[in-house]
């Protein structure tokens, strides 16, 4: 049985200047396997994973045939009943770090919230988790690293943080916005082997958005690929290099710049193929 | 190439005392243009001061008696600058009217001022934020329109006809509350010579003494000039809560919040709030200067013996020194007020600190 | 009437001004939509020709005093609002009163901005010490309570009208410096003050004629968004006796001349202060509206 499921799945701003169609009828299902999803700047990735969340803001509006996940729908479901899937079953690592940690909050405050609040976790045990989960996406100084606030870290640094945040609860389903963009290709590969354990071992669904198509083709198992908020083809990672979308193909011909790479890592990759 | 960017060192203080010396540094030029201001104001009086001590009749000896005895036949620079060093010890000048020092009546009259700006100010916050805070999370709703229209009206209110109306209504009308003054005179008598004084604020030193029927008529005095100042500062401090907490809550890591499973309560009133307090702590801090100043008008119509009234009697009786005096001393709480707000926006906000 | 509305919303405008005039249409549609900001606008509309038609609309002259109908009761026969202790209709004191509203925001609005602009664009124009020591000027002024600071300038001046709208000019041109400052600081560097320059004109020239001009648009919005201000802090030294004179109708000054009768004549003091109000409350809704049109980021999401 499949772990998630959209059907037909659309997104709309109603802006003062029109409706705006993020998405605009996306179907998949998810299994306990990695998903990529690739696609150009604006072509709706991030949208379709927030949908998953019931986390568009007004004025957007989430509209779908059908949204199930692990059999209950969460496209009628309450928001209490979203909350409780939210974080601790399904957990999303954000885009962009910088933008997306709490700026007046320490990191330590923030990794150990959900535990405190919602796992009814002590101070030390919560920290001691938190800790454990710096430590495994290979932050050296995790003591450190708690006690400081988001500014005071690099890009690569919140990244990580984001990603031990979003793991610590050990979701089912994990839903990664450009995970891995601005990390140099050690650490890189290293969060990626957690990710990969975790899908493995504990059977973890994973959707991997990136811009990246040579990262999702070695490391997802099936690729949707958008364009203007559909999605134009889907197709199994290993066969992505010889698609047959005309918009597929014209990714792959430009792309060591496509979007503009974001992390030094497309340079170094392109240096070891 | 794996190694982690070590934080900055772990002593945040250090930066927050340079800026604080370099805040001092500010504050003390702009105590000084503001000294500046009034002594220009002072020399261009049309009233000769020397005439106002020794009267119409005075011999031109006398007359320059005076004149040598206040300084006046110094160069300006020099009587400009004993009036700063003057002001720095605490010297105002000399009432006219009174003939006692300008800077100890003010000490008298200033507590009534800060207790009634206080409390306004206590109000203004406990209603403005939450109303703010509702009015942005349900923006477009029926309760962000009336929070908006409140607020606005309160904008546009004249605040001393704000003051008749509501003793009209509240004590003429309903009864609700007492009327002009800070005590009924039976208390004002107990106040004077039986209890003693601390801090010159009446709800203070009422408390203090155990008088709770002091306290009460007290609480029955304050609480509509106070309600109305209230009010006042609720218009401000409410448009900003609301204009701050819509930018916070457009921002990534509230998504964050709530991708984590937080609750909405939780998404608003720590994770969005701890941002708006930041920038709140200014305007909070400049309303209750506000409101220092809204106590002007406010006084003369409660017959509140505070800083305000002693302004506008001297006013009356043309009594400059008084008036200056007063003018200056709300111009240096004016600035103090935003140099603590600032200091205090630096400890806050973690990004301010490096 | 449909042919211009075309012109004024073509997507692809054919020139300079055709744009601009298309920029304020949609600005003024979107105005429209705001209901509040129509509101004020409207009270706005209304003061002006109140105040433009005052003897046209007043039903008795506004000084003329008749100690046999004092403090009549609003509603009576002729006297829709009631009268004053003198006898006064304050209906008509209050329509006449209008105009000296408009008379003191008038001239406050034609001086203030004006000792701003010259101080911010020097400042921005010139840069170095000269900015700097006029910024720190202008933040000592912004250091100061406006109404406490207007207060001793009247006290000095001595009470009247004319005196009391230079107090409120000499409190109120700091924000207007700094706006002018900001946009000055933006076109000082562009490439055709440059080219202006290099054409052998001054310095006085090119602020007059180039510099100042960039400025007005932001600080005629910031004039409006002031004026509730200015109404309310010259009605506040009315009411203390430091504006105008009696017998003028005066708002803030009828309310004062009212608060002897507070309890038994409520009126006497409400209605003025009823019209000041009303008046400040347009002000501000008309500069809210403005300022949610004109700044996009403010707009409600
Ligand atoms: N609040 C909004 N109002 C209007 N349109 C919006 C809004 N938010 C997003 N959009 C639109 O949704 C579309 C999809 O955005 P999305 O963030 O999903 O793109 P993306 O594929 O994640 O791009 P990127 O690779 O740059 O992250 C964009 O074209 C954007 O214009
Ligand atoms: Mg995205």
């Amino acid at each position: 049985m499949s772990l998630l499921e959209v059907r037909n799945l659309r997104v709309t701003f109603d802006t003062e200047t029109g409706l705006v169609q993020a998405v605009r009828g996306v179907s998949f299902s998810l299994g306990h396997e990695r998903l990529g999803i690739v696609g150009e700047s604006g072509s709706g990735k991030t949208m379709t994973g927030r949908a998953v969340l019931r986390l568009i803001r007004p004025p957007g509006r989430i509209e779908a045939d059908a949204m199930t996940f692990d059999g209950q729908d969460i496209l009628h479901a309450s928001e209490r009943e979203m909350r409780a899937l939210r974080g601790k079953r399904i957990g999303m690592v954000m885009q962009d770090p910088k933008y997306s940690l709490n700026p007046v909050m320490t990191v330590g405050r923030q990794l150990t919230e959900g535990l405190r609040l919602r796992d009814g976790l002590g101070r030390a045990d919560a920290t001691a988790k938190a800790i454990a989960a710096l430590e495994a996406v290979q932050i050296r100084d995790p003591g450190r690293v708690m006690d400081a606030y988001p500014h005071e870290l690099s890009g690569g640094m919140g990244q990580r943080v984001m990603i031990a945040m979003m793991l610590i609860p050990e979701p089912e389903l994990l839903i990664a916005d450009e995970p891995t963009s601005a990390l140099d290709v050690t650490v890189q590969a290293e969060v990626l082997s957690i990710l990969d354990r975790l899908v493995r071992d504990r059977g973890m669904g994973l959707i991997f958005i990136s811009h990246d198509l040579r990262l999702v083709a070695r490391f997802c198992d099936r690729v949707l690929v958008m364009h203007k908020g559909l999605v134009v083809e889907e197709i199994a990672a290993s066969r992505l290099l010889d698609a047959k979308h005309p918009y597929t193909k014209g990714l792959l011909n430009c792309l060591p710049r496509i979007g503009g790479p974001r992390g030094p890592l497309p340079v170094l990759d392109r240096a070891g193929i | 190439m794996t190694s982690t960017p070590a934080p900055p060192p772990r002593n945040r203080l250090l930066p927050v005392v340079t800026q604080i010396l370099l805040g001092l540094g500010t504050l003390a030029i702009t105590l000084l243009g503001l000294l500046l201001i009034t002594f220009v104001i002072a020399r261009v009086v049309p009233t000769d001061p020397v005439l106002s001590i020794v009267g119409e009749r005075a011999t031109e000896a006398q007359i320059a008696a005076i004149r040598e005895k206040l300084g006046l036949d110094l160069p300006l620079w020099q009587q400009f600058f004993i009036y700063v060093w003057d002001a720095m010890r605490g010297d105002l000048g000399t009432s006219i009217k009174t003939g006692a020092p300008v800077a100890s009546e003010i000490a008298r009259y200033f507590p009534a001022t800060l207790e009634l700006a206080t409390l306004g100010t206590i109000f203004g916050t406990l209603v403005g934020v939450p109303a703010g805070v509702l009015a942005a999370t349900r923006p477009g709703s029926i309760a962000d329109q009336i929070v908006r229209v409140v607020g606005l009206m309160g904008y546009s209110m004249p605040v001393f006809w704000l003051g008749l109306i509501g003793l009209l209504v509240f004590y003429g009308q309903l009864d609700w509350v007492s009327g002009p003054g800070r005590l009924d005179p039976t208390y004002d008598m107990m106040m004077e010579f039986t209890l003693t004084s601390y801090t010159g604020m009446i709800l203070i030193d009422s408390a203090l003494n155990g008088a709770w029927d002091v306290f009460g008529n007290a609480v029955s005095h304050i609480i509509l000039p106070a309600g109305l100042l209230g009010y006042v500062s609720m218009a401000y401090i409410s448009r900003m809560t609301r204009s701050f907490m819509m930018n916070e809550l457009g921002q990534e890591y509230i998504t964050t919040a709530r991708v984590k499973g937080m609750p909405e309560w939780r998404v608003v009133w720590v994770h969005a709030m701890k941002n708006v307090a930041v920038p709140l702590i200014t305007v909070i801090a400049l309303s209750y200067a506000y409101l220092l100043e809204g106590s002007v008008l406010t006084e003369t119509i409660f017959a509140w013996p505070g800083l305000g009234s002693y302004i506008t009697d001297a006013l009356f009786s043309a009594d400059m020194p008084a008036v200056l005096g007063g003018t200056v001393v709300v111009g240096v709480v004016f600035v103090t007020l935003n140099m603590a707000s600032d200091i205090l926006y630096r400890l806050v906000d973690p990004r301010a600190r490096t | 009437m449909t042919a211009l509305r075309a012109w004024l919303s073509d997507p692809n405008p054919a020139s300079r001004r055709q744009a601009r005039l298309g920029q304020a249409w949609l600005a003024w549609q979107r105005i429209q939509r705001n209901r509040l900001a129509m509101a004020g606008l409207i009270i706005v509309a209304i003061l002006l020709l109140v105040a433009a038609f005052a003897p046209l609309i007043a039903p008795h002259d506004p000084l003329t005093q008749d100690l046999t109908r004092r403090l009549l009761p609003p509603g009576t026969p002729g006297n829709l609002l009631g009268t004053d202790d003198f006898g006064r209709d304050i209906l008509s004191r209050i329509i006449y009163g209008a105009r000296i509203t408009l008379y003191i925001i008038a001239l406050v609005a034609v001086t203030a901005p004006v000792l701003g602009l010259l101080i911010g664009t020097v400042a921005g124009y010139f840069g170095g010490w000269i900015d700097a020591i006029l910024m720190r000027v202008t933040d000592i002024f912004l250091a100061f309570p406006r109404l406490i600071l207007a207060l001793a300038l009247v006290a000095v001046l001595g009470p009247g009208i004319e005196n009391a709208v230079l107090a409120i000019a000499l409190t109120a041109w700091p924000p207007y410096a700094r706006v002018a400052r900001a946009e000055t600081l933006t076109v000082r560097s562009s490439d055709y003050i440059a080219a202006i320059r290099l054409q052998g004109a001054g310095a006085p020239r090119i602020i007059a004629g180039h510099v100042v001009p960039m400025c007005l648009p932001s600080v005629i919005i910031r004039v409006t968004l002031d004026m509730a201000g200015v109404i309310l802090i010259a009605a506040g030294l009315g009411f203390l006796g430091l504006g105008v004179l009696p017998p003028t109708p005066e708002w803030g000054l009828m309310i004062s001349s009212g608060r002897k009768y507070l309890f038994e004549q409520w009126w006497v003091a409400t209605m003025p202060g009823l019209a000041i109000f009303i008046v400040s409350l347009g002000f501000n809704l008309l500069g809210d509206g403005l300022r949610d049109v004109l700044d996009p980021r403010s707009a409600s999401r």
